[in-house]
């Protein structure tokens, strides 16, 4: 049925903010809420429904907020007290000084080696499966049908299993140890690949791209110019998954680096982590908890702030063009 | 041949006059090349060589020989794998609809314009899935503790005596537990992008056609993000069957009922790292692989045939 | 379709074959003989100067590398300690199967030395004259590193095994710290009758452990002889330790605590966990790891399993060792040798590691020191009698480290369900029999 329309009308009804949508129009009570609102029936906010899924909340963030309060607290403390309480001593700020000077500071590096692999790795990643969406969704090209088939068969072999032949690879290229044993794979995303191609397929009317095409402009010109403005809410979607895959990719750094020089903030706290179980070895449990906590934070800052860009990108497809 | 299928969408849109603007040429790989250029070195050619690999046999003593089909029909016949498979499949069974389902549910509960705090909502339920491996292990490992943990302070608290959920019985639920507490947003947010895409010519349809809500649901909104729900479907079935982080990541504290051979992807890990095996960790991953892939594929058929 | 599919995928077959090609072809006509080295090619090295890369986690030898590169100028140390254990040795055994990256020096533990000594991964150290220096250490570390004339690495720490208890719980229970086997099963029930939170020991199932009491108990279930591997728990020794230890696990004495957890330090800190028989590394994990107890602890020589035997064994400790694929091997073996016979040893005694060379352990200053998280006992003492009393006939498996790692696959079950230690041991043996013969070993 949504086939039926054409795509185009996705984008019509609101071509800018100023003209509330159709369904908003009559009597049109909750200003604020017309963009959001495209469900028929005027949906009433439900106390219910909202303690249903505030109980899927809680679930969610328990585990974070014993996270939270563990960082409060000094290696001492944390043997002492409750998991779910606060200790007598409040060391989050003594702590989170203590994560960024401990063993020269090495944290600031892990942390700034992680947004190098996002940046490079993740970036690229949603920059390819863009492209390669695009591809699958809007030509026909020989071998297309076989794309995915291949990219679904590979990603159902075991990952642990090639860990091994990659690295000795890698190796051999000279890759290992260094941040493109990383990057690299980090720019492949299947699933990327395959949202892309669902958003490209409902987000693109064909008959612009043909319009482009008739006007002269170059197939580079028609993707940048065209295509891309109009795929901008599935882009940072793509970006959020490869975004968090890369962050806290860990597996293939962990085999493919040895340098510390080089670790990803994942490595780094499994690293201090496992000083506890060594022998000699500096027990600092506090740090990797506080260490964790500011692993997460910019995560969850990123996300607060592509979520206001995929709200807009949501209706902002309709403006270009 | 295992072709998946495009996107629901463009299956149903055939009444296009032939040749409008999907000209058969190579200008899709100047496209979709970069991808695949990358993919072939980080996926394909490891597979090619783990082929290579499992037609060998590498000792300790002995060195390497070519020992042809050995080491698949050897795999075919190792109870560990199968018993490994099984653990996998119940898994699947069980674990994917319930997390599939919260993740839908939360999605339309999100989509419907009811909830009080939407925007809350949708950030603090994806969450965990932005949370690292190794700080999960930390923050379950907290919370399963029967003795200085959440378990262990309910317990006390209410002077009751819970399960140990890292007993040998019940750590197959602890781990479906953080995988759905680690996936249910990220699905969610899948299925919420696909519902925002919904064009809104449909519902205005369904409005002058005095259609509840629960109808819209089940006449527009499933059928329109089906490609969603298979596609997230496909790859938990993949995820199920290739689990390894969280069992690896609990082992520490629960050694004896995480075994070595505990899931498929851990008994690879377990053959080519412990032992040393690489050859046969390379037929059994192959094998998996092979198994995964005609079941996503039955799946995906079955998914995109059902009420289309 | 299937055609470009085909064809797509005989060109990455192509391009991986040209990327791998020199892996299929041969390995190893390097196994060429070496020839003694002399001091004085060491020396020449050493002023000559250059880099190696280290790779170990023992945190004591940042101290010795700096210490190292000041005494020779020209020598720098790169060292590589972020990873220990299982960790440690993927990276390491992957860098020796690509032929590239690996370190000059590891870290090797003892239980583990055998399997890259086996596959010829390390260098003899017996040409740079490494053979000479058995009178220096002490013998269980030294039966571990050396293999007829050839040495394999040099001990860097001994764990000659020692009781450590908590002494507060002990007398605010009245029990009395047990000197036998028997007597620590008594005190087990007593201490765990008058507070039911309270355990003798953790012990949720841990191959080192294990091992380490087999081998105090007389038991000898590895027998090796270059590639003929014998696997036995079934022996006197063996029997000696079932018996006792299926008591403390029917009776529910032991807590479920893995090692090494944060449930673990937490037992340690609050009295919950009474005792730890373990090596005499332990006390740098205490002051750092349960800083909460200081004080409270106490070391007690090992139980006995008969009155007054004064048998003990190793548990734990590490040797430093030069792969064979690694480069500048004289600046290698002459880091090696001062970290572990050297100057080295006593920067790394007085950081709180443990040695394994006689001369030390003999000391005075040693033997004297005062712990202050003991309340001032002297606790080498009685690390360094044990020391001494560790048979030197122990050997563990050519491939330790998966045997290990499928001990709680098969001996766990002892300690979850109705299985008996005996059976879960004899399915031990039965797993690592079928891997030996399958890695190509002759096993009885």
């Amino acid at each position: 049925m949504s086939s039926t329309s054409s795509p185009a009308t996705t984008a019509s009804p609101s071509p800018s903010a100023a003209a509330p949508p159709a369904d908003a129009a009559p009597g049109a009570p909750r200003l604020r809420t017309r963009r959001r609102q495209h469900s028929p029936g005027r949906p009433r906010r439900s106390v219910l429904l909202t303690v249903l899924t505030g109980l899927v909340l809680v679930y969610t963030l328990v585990p974070l907020v014993w996270l939270l309060i563990s960082a409060t607290k000094t290696q001492q403390g944390l043997a002492d007290s409750s998991g779910l309480w606060f200790a007598d001593e409040f060391a989050l700020w003594d702590n989170i000084s203590q994560t960024f000077t401990y063993n020269d500071g090495i944290f600031t590096r892990w942390l700034l080696n992680t947004l190098l692999y996002v940046v490079l790795g993740a970036g690229g990643a949603t920059f390819l499966a863009i492209l390669g969406g695009y591809a699958l969704a809007k030509f026909d090209f020989p071998g297309k049908r076989g794309v995915f088939a291949v990219v679904i068969g590979a990603v159902a072999v075991p990952g642990t299993a090639l860990a091994v032949p990659t690295f000795l690879m890698f190796s051999k290229m000279g890759l290992t140890d260094t941040p493109w044993a990383v990057i690299i794979p980090s720019l492949v995303s299947p699933f990327g690949l395959y949202l892309m191609w669902v958003f490209a397929t409902e987000a693109i009317p064909t008959e612009l791209l043909e319009a482009a095409r008739i006007d002269g402009a170059g197939e580079v010109r028609t993707f940048f110019q065209v295509a891309l403005p109009l795929l901008a809410p599935g882009i940072v979607t793509v970006l959020l998954f490869t975004t968090v895959a890369t962050w806290n990719n860990y597996f293939l750094p962990l085999i493919m680096l040895k340098d510390p020089d080089w670790y990803p903030l994942t490595l780094g706290l499994s690293a201090w982590n496992s000083q506890a179980e060594t022998i000699g070895g500096d027990v600092i449990f506090n740090l990797v908890i506080t260490g964790s906590l500011l692993t997460i934070v910019p995560l969850i800052v990123a996300f607060l702030l592509l979520q206001k860009y995929w709200q807009s990108g949501l209706a902002a497809g309709s403006v270009k063009e | 041949m295992t072709t998946l299928q495009q996107p629901a969408t463009a299956e149903r849109r055939p009444a296009r006059p032939p040749g409008r603007g999907n000209r058969r040429s190579w200008t899709g790989w100047g496209f979709i090349g970069p991808f695949v250029a990358v993919f072939a070195l980080v996926f394909l050619a490891p597979i090619v060589y783990s082929i290579y690999l499992s037609l060998f046999r590498d000792q300790l003593i002995g060195g390497n020989t070519f020992v042809g089909a050995d080491n698949y029909t050897q795999a075919l016949q190792d109870e560990q794998f199968w018993a490994s498979l099984g653990r996998v499949s119940l898994f699947l069974a069980v674990q994917v609809p319930i997390m599939l389902g919260i993740a839908l549910l939360i999605a339309l509960a999100l989509d419907s314009g009811r909830l009080y705090g939407r925007d809350f909502f949708r950030i603090a339920i994806f969450l965990p899935y932005a949370v690292p491996a190794v700080v999960a292990t930390l923050m379950w490992g907290f919370m399963y503790g029967t003795r200085f943990g959440l378990v262990g302070d309910i317990n006390e608290a209410f002077g009751v005596t819970l399960p140990d959920p890292l007993s040998t019985d019940l750590v197959l639920a602890s781990i479906g537990n953080i995988v759905t507490w680690e996936f249910v947003g990220y699905n969610m947010l899948i299925f919420y992008a696909a519902l925002r895409v919904i064009p809104h010519s449909l519902y205005e349809a369904a409005e002058i056609d005095g259609a509840g809500q629960i109808r819209v649901i089940t006449a527009i909104k499933l059928p329109a993000i089906r490609g969603a729900l298979v596609i997230a479907t496909i790859f938990s079935i993949i995820g199920s069957f290739q689990l390894f982080n969280e069992p690896s990541i609990l082992r520490p504290l629960a050694r004896n009922a995480i075994t070595t051979d505990y899931t498929p992807n851990f008994y690879t890990y377990s053959l080519s790292f412990n032992g040393q095996q690489h050859n046969y960790s390379a037929a059994v991953a192959i094998i998996m692989g092979l198994i995964t892939m005609v079941i996503a594929y039955v799946v995906q058929l079955r998914g995109m045939r059902k009420g289309a | 379709m299937r055609r470009t599919t085909s064809r797509l995928l005989r060109g990455i077959a192509l391009v991986s074959t040209i990327a791998l090609g020199a892996t299929a072809c041969g390995s190893g006509d390097d196994g060429d003989s070496k020839k003694p080295v002399s001091s004085g090619d060491v020396k020449a090295a050493l002023e000559k100067g250059g880099t190696i890369k280290v790779w170990a986690w023992e945190p004591t030898l940042k101290t010795v590398a700096a210490d190292f590169e000041k005494k020779y100028p020209k020598v720098k140390v790169e060292l590589v300690g972020e990873r220990s254990g299982d960790k440690h040795y993927t990276a390491l055994s992957n860098a020796i199967s690509a032929k590239k990256g690996v370190p000059d020096v590891a870290q090797v533990e003892y239980f583990a030395l055998g399997q890259y000594s086996l596959t010829k991964g390390l260098t003899d150290l017996a040409p740079f004259g490494a053979d000479k220096l058995a009178d220096k250490y002490t013998p269980g570390p030294w039966n571990a590193v050396s293999d007829g004339d050839a040495v394999y690495g040099l001990p860097m720490d001994s764990g000659p095994m020692a009781l450590f208890y908590n002494k507060k719980v002990f007398d605010k229970y009245k029990v009395e710290v047990p000197t036998t086997w028997d007597e620590y099963v008594e005190a087990a029930r007593k201490l765990h009758k008058a507070d039911p939170k309270v355990y003798i020991a953790n012990d949720a199932g841990d191959a080192g452990f294990t091992t380490s009491m087999l081998w105090q108990a007389g038991s000898r279930p590895y027998k090796v002889d270059g590639t003929k591997v014998k696997v036995d728990f079934a022996d006197a020794g063996a029997k000696k330790y079932t018996d006792t230890w299926q008591k403390l696990v029917d009776e529910k004495l032991l807590a479920p605590i893995n090692g090494w957890t944060d449930d673990w330090y937490k037992g340690l800190g609050d009295g919950s966990i009474a005792t730890l028989a373990t090596g005499a590394w332990m006390p740098a994990n205490f002051v750092t790891g349960v800083p909460n107890a200081a004080g409270d602890w106490r070391a007690a020589p090992m139980p006995a399993w008969t009155a007054g035997d004064k048998a003990s064994a190793e548990n734990g400790g590490s040797s430093l060792a030069l792969p064979e694929l690694g480069e500048n091997e004289e600046l290698a073996y002459a880091f090696v040798e001062y970290a572990n016979s050297g100057a080295g040893v006593q920067s790394r005694v007085k950081e709180g590691a443990f040695p394994a060379t006689t001369a030390e352990l003999e000391s005075d200053a040693f033997r004297n020191t005062e712990f202050e998280y003991f309340g001032g006992q002297k606790a080498n003492e009685i690390f360094a009698d044990s020391a001494a009393n560790v048979a030197d006939d122990w050997s563990y498996l050519p491939f330790q480290q998966y045997a290990n790692s499928i001990f709680n696959d098969t001996v766990g079950k002892a300690y979850v369900s109705d299985t008996k230690l005996t059976d879960g041991l004899k399915n031990w043996q039965d797993a690592s029999v079928k891997y030996g013969k399958e890695q190509g070993f002759t096993v009885e």
